[in-house]
This record gives C-alpha cells, structure tokens and sequence, in this order.
C-alpha cells in the first residue's frame, strides 16, 4: 500500500516511542494489541487441551459398558468443567485473542481504542481462569452441569464450594467479555483508516462488531442469573426458591437469555475468519459483502428472540413456545444467505485448496450438518423426543466445535504466519485437517443415533445389553483421533518456530489490510497509515498518497511517520472515515494487572465470605481505576 | 520529509493537539455502550421481578405492606434534580468557566448524597430482610445495586471535583466532566424504572 521513504534515524525513533519495557517488567505492562493477542490465544488453547483432556477421561469411562475409570461425582465433575472450560476459557477467549490481533491490523490502526483496557481483559481473563482452575487443585470442581440449573445448584442439593466456583467465576470472566466488546465495538467505529467507509470495511470487523453488541445485550442476563444464585447460596436469598415465592424457572429463562446469544457470540467471529479465508483463496471479490454483513446483524438480532427452545421441555404455554419455535426457524434464513454468499464466491472463483481453505470447506459442511439438526430440534415434537439425549450433545458440538474450532484452526494457518514471521507446514497441516475431520465426524456423528436410541446425557455409565456399547466404543476411538488432530497442529506449530518458510508481508496473496505490513509487524503496525481505496485494499489499491486531501496538515500528521513518532493513531469519522484528529495511544502501564488482580482478590473474598479479603480487593480496585482515569486530561486531550 | 523535519515537525506538532470535537470521541462510545450494558443489568433484574410478581398470588408477598411513597417521591425529585446542576456546569465549562463547573459539580454532589442517606436509612427501618422470601430479596437487591451505582457516582465526582479544584479543565479540555456527567444521567433515568417499577407500581389495583 502506501510506502513512505523513511529514513533509519526515524525508523529507530518510532521504535523506541513503541517499545514495551524490557523483561519481565514489559509481560506485565504491554498495552500493544499484538503481545496481548497472542497472549490471549496461548492462554485459551490451554485451557482448550486441558477441557480437551477432560473429555477423553470421560469418554474413556463410556467406552465400555460398566466403566470404572471415574465414579459418579467424579464424572459429574469432568463435564461440568469441560462445558465451562469450553465456553468461558476457550471459545470465548480465543476469539477475543484474534480479534485483538487482526482487527486494529485489519482496519489500519496502530492499536485499540482502549490499549489499557484491553490489557485489563486479558488479566481479568487470566484471573477468572485461575479462579476456576483452583476447584481442580481443591478437588472441588463445579458439578452442576454447565448451565448449573437450580434447584440442583442451590445450597440444599449442592452444598460444597463446588458450585460457587461457578456460579463466581462466570460473573468474573464476564467482566472481561464485556470491556472486551466495548473496546471491539469502539475500535472499529473510529480507529478505521482513512477511506474506510462502511462499505470497505472488513467482514471479520463486521463480525466483531456484532458479536460485541451481542456481547453488551447478552451478557448482563448471565451476569444477574449467577449473582442471584450466588446471592442465594451466600446470603440466603429466595430468587429461585419456589417456597421462598422465588421462580426455578426465572434461572433458566436468565440464562438462556445469554446463553442462546452466546452461541452465535461464538458463531459469528468464526464467520466472519471462514468468510475472510474463502474470499482470499477463491481469489476473487467477496459474493454478496452487503448481504453477509446484513445476514450477521440479522443473526445477531433474531438470536436474542430464540432462547426459550432450550426450555421446550419445561411446560410452557404453547403460544409462547410456538414464538420461539418459529424464531428458531427463522435463524437458518440469515444462515442460509451466508452459505449463499460462500457457495457464490467460490464458484467465480478459482479455488486454492490450502490447509487455511480446507478447514474453511470443513467448516462448512459440519455447519451444514449441525445447522440442519438445529432446525429439527427447533421444532417442538421433535425436541421433546430427544432433550437431555446424546442428539443434543451432537448437535451442539457440530454448531459449538465443529463451527467453531475447525475456523478457529483455519484461522492459525492462515493468521500465524503473519504472528510469527513463519509459514506452517502444509504437508502436516492436511494431515491434521483430515485426522480431526474424520476424528470430529466419528466422535459426534454417531451420537445422533445414541440419542435416538435414548441415551441421556450427563449419565456416567450404562448397562450393557441397551444396546449403546459398540457406537459408544466407537465414539471414544474417534475422540482420540481428532485430539490426535488437534496435537499435529500443535506440533506443526513448534515445527514452524525453527523450520518453517519465511512468510514475508503477504505469503498468501490476500486482500485485507493486516497483509500490507511486515510478517510480524512493527510495534506501530503501520508507520504511514494507509489509505483505503476499496473493500479488498490489496487487490485494488487505489493512488497511492496520505491522506484524504480536506485538511493537508491534519493528514499528514495523524497518518504519517509524525503519528508514529507521536505514538498517536488517527480518529476517523463514523461512516465516511474521514480523519478528523488523533488520540495518542496509551504508553505501557501496570495498572491494568493491578486493577484486575485486585478483582481476583475480591472474588476469592466472596468465595470463602471473608469480608477483609473483600475489602483489600475493593481497595485494590478503587484504588487502580481511580489511578488510572487521574491524568486522563493530559493524556487525553 | 527528511528526518530533521521530522523531528522538528514532532516537537512544534506536539504543542498543537486541539480543539478537535467535531464528532464523537471514543471516550464517548465507550461510555455509551458501557451505559448499554449496565441497562441490561437492571432491565435483566426488573424482568425478574416482574416474572416472579406475575406468578405470586399476593404481592408484595408474605404480608410485607407495599412501600410507602410520602419521603421517597421527595427524594426522588432531589436526585433528578441532581442532574440538572451537571447540564449547566457541562456548558459552563464549554465556555471555561471552571468556578460554575465546580458549583454545579458540588450542588449535584450533596443532592445525590442525600438521596443516598435517604436510602441508606430506609434500608435501616425496612422491617424485612432479603432472606424472607422473593419479593424481600428482589426489593433490596434492585435497589442496593441502584444504591452501589449512586455509590459509584458519587466517587467519580469526588474525583472530577478534585481535578477542577486543580483546574485541570477548560473550554478544550474537559472530556471526564463529559463523560461522568453521562454516568450520572443514567444512574438518575434508571431510578425512574425502579421507582416505578418498585414502588409506583405496587400500588396499582
């Protein structure tokens, strides 16, 4: 794109005004969008094979009929944390990871618009998961099921600590969601670079936008069901006690106020990677942008009117179950216009079957196949037959980690090379594709037909003669091969740090913007900030120039080598992207860690209910947020 | 432009950040969306009160009487009125009249205080607690959450307070007063979805 002659006095300088800290003083204190990405996707995949691990035990004890691996609590255990872990430490996070990474690269910005923020997500990311991780070390994991459903998880039937590590630690990682979303939303509103009008702006960056406004809606419902719980496990209160003139009901209809929403939080960031990955390899123009980006708010919309399908079984009016019936079905609309838009780019185009593409193409097939079971469980005959059975455990890990992983590992061989300087190994690469393809399809394909047969979940073993035994084993062998799958990408990861082909700028000749800048790039991103000619800027980059002429100085100060020796970003306006002024990208600072460890601290005052833990960790907090917004107008102005 | 143009250009360019508002900042957004989701929070736990009081036969229930509305309805004047004082210190300090804005800020201050003491006393005579049943625990913690965010409030004035006492604000500099007076607004409107939720609305027969 725009390439600026820079001379090295300057290029040292812009260096200098960026960097973090040395040592172990900068991990603390880096507010740069990169660190904290990669960071953000390391920690997750932690917490990704650890979940993972969870459910080979668990598949290991239902191998057989009459397993003896895990007992009762235990299992109860296993998948009570494998769900959490999945959805809070993993899916969520890891996209979080990547829409810090690429989305400020995307869009042509130096960073986010909140840098410190940011960083305090992360933290706060990173404390919640210790948080929850501290159970496994107490051997006081949750074991409520993920979705804790009172009565079970109340302080009757529940008595342990067991669920308040739960019910707490749901709340705390919301925390980070919900300023993640804000700074997702915030970030692509103002920091586009210049000419980046609506119209151009990256599908992915459309998907974050709607997964934040989902994000912000959703989120508070799951944040007010766990507190109540909390509030009645704790304190005593009567939410959900019936005896009390509390509502059971009331935890669930919360809930799944969040929790169906939750799914498509999930689901559309992973579009939008699928969308990005297809429109590169089919070497072509995007089919239907318009349509996409309307599909995506369309399916962020109507997901907030479906959740009641989750609650088929629980003896509501059947008006309103028809409602959320017919929503249910109206969802594969906005779904359907997406695979349209995909279908069509790929068929003008001319299709490079790359491990990136081919994990794109897995995508859509298992999203085919859990999308179908999606609508026959929409309808209510049918849900009633199979709820609680191993049908819905299928379905859901077709839409939740067929639709979610296989783009979120699309997304490292096609995003890594950019991260790391280094190519994958292709070679490997499809070897890891077709192993958790075929793994992914023999693990949860034959579970549609153990729910038919009537195996309910969440059941720690079963006799033999019902005839579950030899799916079951089959079950468990293909849950080895696809984290067979998983372990080759890993290992063609720490292949690449050494062995792999250098990337450089551009290795896959792709059209958006985080492609125009160094593999990995400068502490700035962009020392001139590119102007944005079209919807794919690589392919068809306009004249090339600084600015957009209104206000020539304005221009060449915020884009130009100026902005980044002024470690500033331009501020463009809403819809048209012209460049208004520039805000100056916060410098590395440990208020972030410190407010979000002062958070950890009263979450663990609230779980062991001791009032002076509680109040150190509102100290600590009040203390680094009023820090932090003290010199606001100087740094701010 | 050479490297000594740049740097010189950096020096003479740092002096120039300005008056620059012709649209939003993202100090703005961020406090509007952080204001969304907020809402949620209470929308979410009006809802909840709603659902539980659609399924009671007697409401409140278990014989608690329904709240009176003699000193509340005072009180909630006072605290919407608190929000009038910010209207005007937000235009004085557009003009950067910093002695209005540190007045206005003060008179919303003590305003929203009392409204706070009046709560913190009610809370002391209620006669129920929060473990007596459903509607006991909704009424308190709605409005404790309402009485935490007053809380809130109160300390980012004491802060903005402090940072006019030392002047920090004038007419191009002043974006904190903005933003806290957006968070004080929303604390103000989402009492008058409590108020009548939890207390008009009571009284319908």
């Amino acid at each position: 794109m725009t390439s600026v002659e820079i001379p090295s006095a300057v290029d040292e300088r812009i260096e200098r005004v960026w960097a973090d800290r040395p040592g172990l003083l900068g991990f603390f204190t880096t507010v740069d969008h990169k660190r904290i990405g990669i960071r953000y996707i390391v920690t997750s995949f932690i917490f990704f094979f650890i979940a993972g691990l969870l459910a080979l035990v668990m598949r290991a004890q239902l191998a057989v009929p009459n397993g003896t691996v895990v007992g009762a609590d235990a299992y109860n255990q296993l998948f009570t944390m494998h769900g959490t872990i999945m959805i809070f430490l993993f899916n969520t996070p890891v996209l979080a990871g990547f829409g810090n990474y690429l989305v400020p690269l995307m869009i042509g910005a130096r960073d986010m618009a909140f840098p410190r923020l940011n960083a305090f997500s992360y933290w706060i990311f990173v404390g919640a998961g210790l948080f929850m991780s501290l159970s496994f070390v107490l051997g006081k994991a949750p074991n409520g099921g993920w979705f804790a459903y009172v009565p079970l998880t109340d302080k009757t039937f529940s008595p342990g600590i067991n669920l308040d590590f739960w019910g707490l630690g749901v709340a705390f990682v919301g925390i980070s969601t919900t300023v993640g979303a804000v700074n997702f939303i915030v970030t692509i509103f103002k920091l586009r670079a210049p000419g980046m009008t609506v119209n151009r702006i990256p599908i992915l960056a459309w998907s974050y936008v709607a997964m934040g406004f989902m994000v912000l809606f959703a989120v508070p419902a799951i944040t007010v069901s766990s507190a109540l719980l909390e509030a009645d496990r704790l304190f005593g209160t009567k939410f959900y006690v019936p005896d009390g003139g509390g509502s059971a009901l009331l935890y669930q209809h919360l809930f799944w106020f969040w929790g169906h929403p939750e799914v498509y939080i999930l689901f559309i960031p992973a579009v939008g990677m699928v969308t990005t990955m297809i429109t590169t390899f089919s070497r072509r123009p995007q089919a239907g942008y318009v349509w996409s980006v309307g599909a995506l708010m369309g399916i962020a919309f109507i997901s907030f009117g479906v959740w009641v399908h989750h609650m088929f079984a629980t003896g509501l009016p059947t008006t309103a179950m028809g409602f959320f019936s017919a929503a249910s079905f109206v969802i594969a609309i906005p779904s359907a216009v997406l695979y349209m838009a995909w279908i069509g780019t790929m068929w003008g185009g001319k299709v490079r079957f790359t491990t990136p593409m081919l994990f794109a193409l897995g995508f859509l097939i298992i999203f085919l196949i859990g999308g179908i079971t999606g609508v026959m469980v929409a309808s209510l005959p049918f849900d009633l037959q199979v709820t609680d059975t191993y049908f819905i455990v299928a379905h859901f890990h077709y839409v939740l980690n067929g639709a979610v992983v296989f783009p979120i590992f699309g997304a490292l061989y096609y995003w890594l090379p950019k991260m790391s300087g280094r190519m994958l190994s292709e070679r490997l690469g499809k070897w890891s594709f077709w192993t958790m393809l075929v793994g992914f399809n023999v693990t949860f394909g034959p579970m549609h037909v153990l729910g038919e047969l009537g195996m309910p979940r969440r059941i720690y073993t079963y006799d033999a003669g019902l005839g579950w035994a030899a799916l079951n084993m089959v079950i468990s062998l293909g849950s080895l091969l696809f984290a067979a799958g998983t372990l080759m990408t890993v290992a063609n990861i720490v292949w690449s740090r050494k062995h792999g082909a250098l990337a450089g700028d551009d290795p896959w000749q792709a059209d958006t913007l985080e492609w125009s800048t160094t593999s990995p790039p400068p502490d700035q991103n962009f020392t001139a900030v590119p102007v944005v000619e079209s919807l794919h800027p690589l392919w068809f980059p306009g004249p090339v120039r600084l600015a957009i002429p209104a206000d020539v100085d304005t221009a060449a100060r915020t884009q130009g080598e100026v902005g980044a020796l002024e470690r500033t970003t331009p501020i463009t306006s809403g819809l048209d992207s012209l460049p208004e002024f520039e805000v100056l990208v916060p410098t590395p600072s440990p208020l972030p860690v410190l407010a979000a460890l002062g958070v950890t601290i009263f979450f663990i005052g609230m779980l062991i209910s001791a009032a002076f833990v509680l109040a150190v960790g509102g100290l600590v907090v009040l203390g680094g947020i009023t820090t932090w917004a003290w010199r606001t107008e100087m740094d701010h102005p | 432009m050479t490297a000594d143009a740049v740097v010189a250009g950096q020096i003479a360019e740092s002096a120039v950040l300005g008056p620059q508002a012709r649209s939003r900042r993202v100090g703005w957004w961020g406090m509007v969306l952080l204001i969304t989701t907020e809402a949620m929070i209470f929308a979410a736990l009006l809802s909840s009160y709603f659902f539980v009081r659609a399924n009671s036969n007697a409401w409140p229930q278990g014989g608690i009487a329904a709240p009176p509305l003699g000193r509340i309805s005072v009180f909630t004047v006072l605290l919407l009125a608190s929000s009038v004082p910010l209207f005007w210190g937000e235009i004085a300090i557009r003009r950067g009249e910093i002695r209005q804005l540190r007045l206005a800020l003060a008179i919303s201050f003590v305003l929203g205080l009392a409204f706070l003491l009046n709560q913190v006393n009610e809370f002391r005579t209620l006669g129920f607690s929060a473990k007596d049943n459903a509607y006991a625990s909704l009424f308190i913690v709605i409005t404790g959450l309402h009485g935490l965010h007053l809380i809130a409030g109160l300390l980012m004035s004491a802060v903005v307070q402090i940072k006019a006492g030392l002047g920090w604000f004038d007419a191009d500099r002043h974006q904190t007063v903005l933003l806290f007076s957006m968070y004080w607004h929303f604390v103000d409107v989402v009492w008058i979805f409590v108020f009548s939720s939890l207390y008009l609305s009571t009284h319908l027969r």
